[in-house]
């Protein structure tokens, strides 16, 4: 990507291949060790977004999470929407870790890793990859609470996100890809 | 022809099973797999509407399904 004439087709199957790692890990996640794959002399900025466990969600005190996949597919969306942001965001500079299993407060559920010459399109690609896979990696929270109750995350329950919509444009992606 | 399909979280729980293997006549679409979901016990508490992968993708309602496809009932994504 990096070497290619800046008027070449973006499409992704004309691409090279490119070194975005991205996968759904059972243990925890090493940051550090993140960071250190995408550093390369070319790039002047690193963001390491990292999402960890809250203690209150929703008003409610979290004990713990458990997240559960849809694992195949998770891996292939989440490879996706990586490849999505080299294209989009033209560094190829990506690692994303996803965590899956019973997790503490405080631990990290997931880390994007963006390397790129300049901040703003790390920003940007760090911004893009989140967003995306909150509403199209196949993963679920199962919150467990202070008073023994567990129950699992939904994030249309309040507005957040509708289902319809999401389903739609969702789908419409599904056919777009074709 | 026997599809597998895939439940995951909210919607397991709610029917009580992680995958069934659903009998279909040729020529079955998504649709059709979202309606014989919808007629199971437990299943009341699926939203009309739920989101549908076939073969790890997402897929409309009018996608024909073949034998061998495995489709999977995607409760609201949570990750993150």
């Amino acid at each position: 990507m990096r070497s290619s004439p800046a008027t070449k087709s973006r499409s992704f199957h004309q691409l090279p291949v490119v070194d975005v790692r991205t996968a759904i890990v059972d243990g925890p996640i090493d940051v550090a060790a993140l960071m250190r794959e995408v550093a390369e002399h070319r790039n002047g900025a690193t963001i390491a977004f990292v999402g960890t466990v809250r203690e209150v969600n929703d008003g409610r005190r979290v004990t713990g999470m458990e997240y559960a996949s849809y694992r195949a597919m998770a891996e292939r969306e989440l490879e996706t929407i990586a490849r999505e942001a080299v294209t989009e965001f033209d560094t190829s500079d990506i690692v994303v870790e996803h965590r899956i299993g019973v997790l503490e407060l405080g631990e990290a559920s997931v880390a994007i890793v963006v390397a790129h010459p300049h901040r703003g399109a790390a920003y940007d690609a760090s911004r893009y990859m989140i967003e995306q896979l909150k509403q199209r990696v196949p993963i679920w929270k199962l919150e467990h609470y202070a008073d023994g109750t567990r129950e699992w995350v939904d994030p249309t329950r309040d507005g957040r996100w509708e289902m319809g919509d999401g389903s739609e444009s969702l789908s419409a992606q599904a056919e777009d890809a074709k | 022809m026997t599809v597998t399909v895939l439940l995951f979280a909210s919607y397991a729980d709610a029917i009580g099973a992680n995958s069934l293997a659903l009998e279909l006549p040729p020529g079955a679409t998504v649709g059709d797999v979202v309606t014989h979901v919808q007629a199971l016990p437990g299943a009341a508490r699926l939203p009309q509407n739920p989101l549908v992968a076939v073969n790890e993708r997402y897929a409309r309602r009018d996608r024909a399904i073949v034998a061998g496809d495995e489709v999977a009932i995607i409760p609201p994504v949570a990750g993150g």
